[in-house]
């Protein structure tokens, strides 16, 4: 078990999946000289020959469609979209090509692709460069959508991500890059679709995912001062996710908030939140809150989005609501 | 079912009339389906949308006769040619379009998303352009793995207005991909001339990509082989071109387009230009009999009637099934 950095897991998968298996490829903008904007592929150039980790122009929507097509003919791509804010140009190439390839060709095809992407403000980066936008891939039948919180998730998501023949998008908070944590020596893909329950308490849930995992442990923190404990379950994957895991969680606590950092309005925490009022309504002993970015673009101020990013305070207030 | 082979008795570029009487079955063929759909259509067989190829049946028999099976291309919605030039079987073809559990998509697809991943047929596409980056992904896929085969992208003049194009021809060239772009080029975007369209010339553009472009009479089958089996082999040893193909577009955007926006001396003028009759008369001249027309055209009538009689008994598709394919299961790859 070592401590590393965030990015550093996201290397080492990349590296492992390369090594593991000849028909992994990983290009997309400045991933091979230059290793990457953030360094996620740094040196992998060196190791594994520019073939398999190579430059790409400025090209998104090609760099996604040759991906759908790579992957139908015996590759298994890997591309970084640099900021997830530029998907909005590989739409169409994820979303109607990518997702429904298998569907809609009768089961003839899988497309195992993988789309890396940061997403998440707290850098300045300014409404362009900060946006959370995994509800939209979430929304698409035929994808699949993870979000890692750590070093361990995100080797372990990484890996799996690559490992499935379908496409997947994954999600990682560039605010986490620098973070550090534990890795195995010998880490393993996770499985997606599987939460994991960072903290246990009696007294309510949090249900969470990437960056907003850590708020959410600083609140249960705080709130434990003052005897209240909250649960913190870290979904890791947003599609599918862990309805399961949830369901188990409010029966435990009876009170659910929903934090993200995605804007709350029609984000990942209304799905979850309509699912828990339908099927947990019985288990439920107040409204469920959701605790998520306004509704508003991500400004670039320090002083605006310190306010924009939902804070421990936040979510320690709405819990402090689910309990009253 | 295994269909005829596509690629006609190589015999140099001589036109013997066995070679042009291969062309012009595959021609005939793709004819005679689609005029099945337009009868069938009209009684409501078809469901959905269909796109015919009608007038442009001599780019996809051209281009095809110079892949291999294993040569991957990626269509158009108006793929119904490329599809049956491409090897698929007419059975698997004609239950898709009638949206049966026996197509080739289960009947998820329909026209517009016909595919069959094992002849290399990497599906046609709702989306103008969208084969584009399919197919530089595909070649991209044959060079790093070390393959000698090629990936050919269709595409209309209406898609040279997409953006995507000017990637994929920077990419293709950059790279120096395996990768033929097929332009069928028929004067029409949806219900625009393509001048009013597009203020340029695609040679002008491929040059501009250090690109090859060659353009021809899409309407002689003949020229389209000759074409493709040159440009094919040069693609096949590295790097990418550009294969233009004047053609005509005849029965509107859509089936049932009454095309009240063209000329209709225009589309009179269009008879002499068919494909197929371009066809026959080079055909008559090189002394093949009228009997042996009749032969074919008869083979073709029966081998169509059979892939429709086979469509008509098939059943509707399993709601179950359909959504067990959403996702692909883990040990599917």
């Amino acid at each position: 078990m070592a401590e590393v950095r965030y990015l550093h897991a996201v290397n080492r998968a990349l590296a492992d999946a390369l090594a593991a298996d000849p028909a992994v490829v990983v290009f997309g903008e400045d991933v091979s000289e230059a290793g990457g904007s953030f360094g996620a592929t740094r040196g992998l150039r060196g190791r594994f020959g520019e073939d398999r980790v190579f430059d790409t122009p400025i090209s998104e929507a090609a760099i996604a469609g040759a991906a759908v097509g790579a992957a139908l003919s015996g590759l298994r791509p890997v591309f970084e979209i640099m900021f997830m804010d530029f998907t909005t140009l590989v739409m169409d190439a994820m979303v109607n090509q990518a997702a429904k390839a298998r569907f809609m060709f009768g089961g003839q095809s899988s497309v195992p692709l993988v789309m890396r992407t940061p997403h998440g403000g707290g850098l300045g980066a300014g409404p362009q460069h900060s946006q959370c936008l995994e509800a939209w891939f979430a929304h698409v039948p035929g994808l699949k959508v993870v979000c890692p919180s750590d070093p361990s998730s995100a080797y372990g998501l990484l890996r799996a991500a690559i490992e499935d023949p379908n496409p997947v998008v994954v999600v990682e908070n560039k605010a986490l890059y620098a973070m550090k944590g534990e890795l195995p020596d010998t880490p393993e893909p996770m499985t997606i679709g599987r939460a994991q329950t960072l903290r246990t308490g009696r007294d309510l849930s949090f249900v969470t995912y990437g960056a907003a995992v850590h708020t959410c442990m600083a609140a249960a923190r705080d709130l434990a001062a003052e005897g209240i404990e909250a649960e913190v379950i870290d979904l890791l994957s947003l599609q599918p996710w862990d309805f399961d895991a949830v369901l188990a969680s409010v029966g435990r606590t009876h009170r659910l908030v929903i934090v993200h950092e995605a804007v709350e309005a029609f984000g990942p925490g209304a799905e979850i939140a309509a699912r828990m009022a339908q099927d947990g309504f019985d288990e439920l002993d107040a409204p469920i809150m959701r605790v998520g970015a306004p509704f508003m673009p991500v400004p670039f101020s320090k002083a605006l989005e310190g306010a924009y990013i939902p804070s421990a305070a936040a979510v320690v207030n709405a819990a402090r609501r689910v309990l009253a | 079912m295994t269909e005829a082979p596509t690629s006609p008795p190589s015999d140099g570029a001589a036109n013997t009339g066995a070679r042009v009487l291969c062309l012009y079955r595959q021609l005939l063929l793709i004819r005679r389906a689609e005029e099945r759909l337009i009868t069938m259509f009209a009684d409501g067989e078809v469901p959905g949308f269909i796109h015919l190829s009608v007038g442009q049946e001599a780019v996809s028999v051209g281009v095809m006769s110079a892949l291999g099976a294993q040569d991957t291309i990626a269509s158009t919605h108006r793929g119904h040619g490329h599809a049956i030039a491409k090897g698929l079987p007419l059975d698997g073809f004609f239950a898709e379009l009638l949206a049966r559990d026996e197509g080739l998509c289960r009947g998820r697809g329909g026209s517009m998303h016909v595919a069959d991943m094992s002849v290399g047929m990497l599906g046609a596409n709702g989306i103008v352009g969208a084969g584009l980056s399919i197919a530089l992904g595909s070649a991209l896929a044959h060079k790093r793995l070390g393959r000698k085969q090629v990936a050919v992208a269709f595409f209309g003049d209406g898609a040279l207005a997409e953006g995507l194009l000017h990637e994929c021809m920077n990419m293709a060239a950059l790279w120096r991909l395996p990768l033929l772009f097929v332009c069928e080029n028929n004067g029409w975007s949806e219900f625009l001339p393509s001048s009013k369209q597009i203020s340029f010339a695609l040679a002008d553009l491929a040059r501009a990509y250090g690109i090859p472009h060659t353009r021809i009479d899409g309407n002689d089958v003949v020229a389209v082989a000759d074409a493709a089996a040159d440009i094919v082999g040069a693609v096949r040893a590295g790097g990418p071109a550009v294969l233009e193909c004047m053609t005509t577009r005849v029965r509107g955007h859509f089936e049932g387009d009454a095309q009240k926006y063209r000329d209709p001396d225009d589309l009179d003028a269009l008879g002499p230009l068919d494909p197929i009759r371009v066809a026959a008369l080079l055909l008559a001249g090189l002394g093949v009999e009228d009997a042996a027309l009749k032969a074919v055209a008869d083979e073709v009538e029966s081998r169509i009637e059979a892939a429709v009689e086979a469509a008509r008994r098939g059943h509707d598709p399993d709601f179950a099934a359909a959504y067990a394919d959403v996702y692909s299961p883990a040990e599917a790859v």
